[in-house]
């Protein structure tokens, strides 16, 4: 029993870091009707900069933060205006993510080229030695999950003020809502498309520092982690933050669970609950059935 | 007389707003019935109903007496009930012709699936349809090449050439400039002279009250009046319901 | 038209018959390693174009059927102690191994669309890979090794040439008859508009799930061909996501949903990839190079290069037309064309008969 309600608590933990990616690419979705299937090596060239940044200039991650966000964020900018800008028609949705998957080949390849394939981690002394860990209600919670957790919270919690307290969040969701009828209202849709593309692939900035404080990786992670967010944000309704939240802590919970008896099957069971769910829900926990003209 | 094409009660709500509210309407064999009613009125929302895009929360359809309720679009249009939608849709990358053969291909007697699209009776069948309604010319050409009134042409054509027993109309003369009026109301009358029985939903009230006999007139869902043309032209309701909602398109 | 079609005709005769002496005349077995590879995506792309080519349904999960029609060959070949050129005769069973697949998978995947269609694909894709890294039957993370086979060196590449352009030239044959058959127009409208496509009497679903059982067919047959030929199939080379993508890419090259668009996208790719592995010692610099073409590619030909050059074509030919007669003018609409024009007569040579509407009636 102790071991099931750790595995409850690291799945939450653990659980809002992927919503937080997640959180990203559902934005994406919801504004420009493409999957961003880049954000999996997005995340991975993010928890790079990151480990550079702190082993070359001693920077600590946390602080890093400050230079990543702003660089994910105008790297978001710029694939949304060189290539996803200029698709249009009827096969945009195949084409977006073949666009996607070619952006995220060309990073792979210069991780590669920088970095090499083995595995690193970012370390962080006071947040991910074993020993950096608090103990709750009898459970072990380390410090980074505890950091990952926090910074979860803050960036969704920060996207939501951005959506629905400001003027531009207006604006993002109205286009959300119909693209047409926001451009003829007088809203510069390009760049609504540019700056939320830019903010979807900016969370990855504290997301990779997470991930890479807590798991090994190499350019090859972003697979992983792509298949993972894609599973999360379709569980959770294409477009819904919220969905995002609670189908990433489900996800990661369940698979926590079912490692305690059969680690080899746990990613099997992550993916079968999924197969089923959108059998059962075809759009998801949280997302709106899919409307059509008439 | 009894009714080709029945509804009974039908009620339909999406989210708070009831769009059907007990609608019953019927449609004669042989005949062209008019639906009008203020927009929001539940005129689409009743042929969704009635050709399965939508399911309909209590009451029933009767097609010849059977209960067709509820069942999927393409039985529906396997048992003969054809429509058109009110934003035209067509197949784009498909031709002329290609869009035609669609519509025939439940009919073709063939039951090998591997066999060429089309064969010889129902090429000439969809043909003679585009002739008749004045587009043959376009066969070839891709459908996203037509214009808007093509378009309207092509999505009866090949309503048609499914021949079925009851064909739904949705707004045939929305945005269509008026000589191709004329001729789609040529056509149509043509059509009912052989024998087609049609529902048509329409704002263009000079379209309707030249057409179609009897009218239905819907509002809030349910209907309000029914009967030939002059009549409803001046039931008192009719025009509440038209004046009401301040709705001054025709 | 008829011109088009000879040349059509005489032209991919022309391919074949090259395609089938390639191993005679060019007998060194590094040029028909890149012949047996080439032929292998050939399939594969054209094979996936009948479902999502005609369909506009995207698959990224046919690499199940790949892996799995390899993985069937590799376990059948242990168990059943097939050696030699016996092992070509599991291929038929592991296409059927593949159809049978496709059911419960299409069946699942095919209740939902666009995105969500795309994401089950990934899913079941994974769950399959994650299968072959854990169930014993399938070696685990080793994977199945071929038997090793004593033909003669210099020729050692020619069985496996031709059965992967068996298969090839089968699938493209296939992906020919559908496109121009009742089936493939109701696929077509589905991939226009699937809602009203039903409204006009086609079974989606029933459509839908036998294009996906048909096109995984030959998918898992080149599996086993794959297998046989490389002599290794394990989880990350037999369930590879790059697999998928690659297809896809070869398919969106040549021309998504025309009939030789895939196999021309294949020919193109497939021996370029081989190239630059060998030239390129480092790998990362070649997928920079390859992702950079696959952006290329798309920006500058969204539409592939069939229909590209189709268009170009058709726009030429009709410039120098409109210099002889009037035909790029469009009639009136709602004149009543008392005649159907003869040049109207579409490209399957049907002439419809010049008669009145009185066959309405």
């Amino acid at each position: 029993m102790a071991r099931f309600l750790q595995a409850v608590a690291d799945g939450i933990s653990g659980g809002a870091v992927y919503a937080l990616m997640a959180a990203g690419l559902t934005l994406i979705f919801g504004v420009l009707d493409i999957i961003n299937i880049a954000q999996g090596i997005l995340v991975v060239l993010a928890a790079y900069l990151s480990y550079a940044l702190s082993v070359h200039l001693q920077l600590d991650p946390l602080l890093g933060l400050v230079i990543t966000v702003p660089v994910m964020f105008v790297l978001g900018v710029i694939i949304q205006w060189a290539f996803i800008r200029r698709l249009r028609g009827r096969e945009r949705t195949a084409m977006s993510l073949l666009v996607c998957y070619a952006v995220a080949v060309i990073i792979e390849g210069a991780l590669y080229a920088e970095f090499g394939g083995t595995p690193v981690t970012i370390h962080m002394s006071y947040a991910t030695s074993p020993t950096a860990q608090v103990h709750v209600l009898g459970f072990y919670l380390g410090y980074i999950y505890l950091i990952g957790f926090g910074l979860a919270v803050v960036a969704i919690a920060g996207i939501y003020l951005l959506l629905y307290r400001t003027k531009f969040g207006r604006s993002i969701r109205a286009t959300t809502q119909d693209a047409v009828a926001a451009r003829l209202i007088g809203i510069n849709v390009d760049r609504v498309a540019a700056v939320t593309f830019g903010i979807g692939v900016a969370v990855t900035a504290a997301g990779g520092m997470v991930f890479g404080a807590t798991n090994a990786f190499n350019p090859d992670s972003g697979y992983d982690l792509i298949s993972r967010l894609l599973s999360i944000v379709i569980l959770g309704g294409l477009g819904s933050i919220g969905g995002a939240l609670v189908a990433a802590m489900f996800m990661v919970t369940l698979e926590e669970i079912v490692n305690i008896w059969q680690p080899t099957w746990a990613v099997v069971v992550y993916y079968a609950a999924l197969v089923i769910v959108l059998f059962l829900r075809p759009n998801g926990l949280f997302g709106k059935k899919a409307v059509r003209a008439q | 007389m009894s009714a080709l094409l029945r509804t009974e009660g039908l009620a339909k709500a999406y989210g708070g707003v009831q769009a059907l509210n007990g609608a019953s309407i019927e449609v004669s064999p042989g005949r062209i019935t008019g639906l009008i009613g203020p927009n929001g009125s539940g005129k689409t929302t009743l042929f969704n109903v009635i050709t399965g895009y939508a399911r309909a929360d209590a009451g029933q359809v009767f097609l010849d007496d059977r209960p067709i309720t509820n069942f999927r679009p393409e039985r529906v249009f396997a048992l003969g009930i054809g429509r058109t939608f009110q934003l035209t849709r067509i197949f784009p990358s498909l031709t002329v012709l290609e869009n035609m053969l669609i519509a025939a291909q439940h009919k073709e007697r063939s039951r090998n699936p591997f066999a060429v699209a089309g064969g010889p009776a129902s090429r000439r069948h969809a043909m003679e349809l585009l002739e008749f309604t004045g587009i043959v010319s376009h066969a070839s050409a891709l459908a996203q090449t037509l214009s808007y009134g093509q378009r309207k042409l092509l999505e009866l054509s090949y309503v048609l050439v499914a021949d079925p027993d009851v064909v739904l109309l949705d707004e045939p003369a929305g945005g269509v400039n008026p000589s191709l009026i004329n001729h789609l109301a040529t056509r149509i009358r043509e059509l009912n002279a052989a024998g087609k029985t049609f529902l048509i939903v329409e704002h263009n009230m000079d379209f309707v009250m030249r057409l179609c006999d009897p009218i239905t007139v819907l509002d809030y869902g349910s209907v309000i009046a029914s009967g030939p043309p002059d009549l409803v032209r001046n039931d008192p309701k009719v025009l509440d319901a038209y004046l009401g909602v301040g709705d001054d398109e025709s | 038209m008829t011109t088009a079609r000879v040349w059509q005709w005489s032209g991919s005769l022309l391919l074949l018959a090259a395609a089938a002496v390639f191993p005679l005349a060019f007998t060194n077995p590094a040029i028909t390693n890149y012949g047996v590879y080439t032929l292998i995506f050939v399939a594969a792309a054209s094979a996936w174009n009948i479902f999502s080519g005609y369909s506009g349904y995207i698959s990224l999960g046919h690499a199940v059927f790949f892996g799995s029609g390899a993985y069937f060959t590799g376990i059948a070949t242990r168990d059943w102690h097939y050696t030699g050129s016996q092992v070509f005769a599991l291929l038929p069973l592991a296409g059927l191994v593949g159809a049978i697949l496709a059911v419960p998978f299409g069946l699942l995947a095919l209740q939902v669309r666009r995105h969500t269609f795309v994401v089950m694909t990934i899913a079941v894709f994974f769950i399959f890979q994650l299968m072959a890294y854990n169930l014993a039957t399938t070696g685990g993370t080793s994977g199945l090794l071929a038997p090793t086979i004593n033909y003669n060196a210099a020729t050692y590449n020619n069985p496996f040439y031709y059965a992967a352009f068996a298969i090839a030239a089968g699938t493209i044959t296939l992906s020919w008859l559908i496109r121009r058959s009742r089936f493939g127009l109701q696929l077509r409208a589905i991939r226009d508009d699937e809602d009203r496509a039903r409204g006009l009497g086609v079974r989606a679903m029933q459509v839908k799930l036998s294009s996906f059982v048909i096109s995984a067919v030959p998918v898992a047959m080149i599996g086993g061909v794959w297998w046989y030929y490389t002599t290794l199939v394990d989880p990350s080379s037999g369930f590879d996501p790059l697999f998928d993508v690659a297809v896809a890419l070869m398919a969106f090259l040549g021309g998504l949903g025309t009939v030789a668009g895939p196999a021309l996208g294949a020919l193109i790719i497939e021996p370029a990839e081989l190239y630059f592995q060998q030239q390129v010692s480092s790998g990362y610099i070649f997928l920079i190079l390859y992702g950079a073409l696959f952006l290329v590619v798309i920006l500058i030909m969204p539409r592939g290069i069939l229909p590209t050059a189709g268009e170009l074509i058709t726009k030429w030919l009709t410039r120098r037309k409109n210099g002889t007669g009037p035909t790029g003018q469009r009639p009136p609409v709602g004149a009543s064309s008392s005649e159907v024009d003869p040049t109207t007569d579409d490209s399957q040579g049907q002439s419809p008969r010049a008669s009145t509407a009185s066959g309405l009636a």
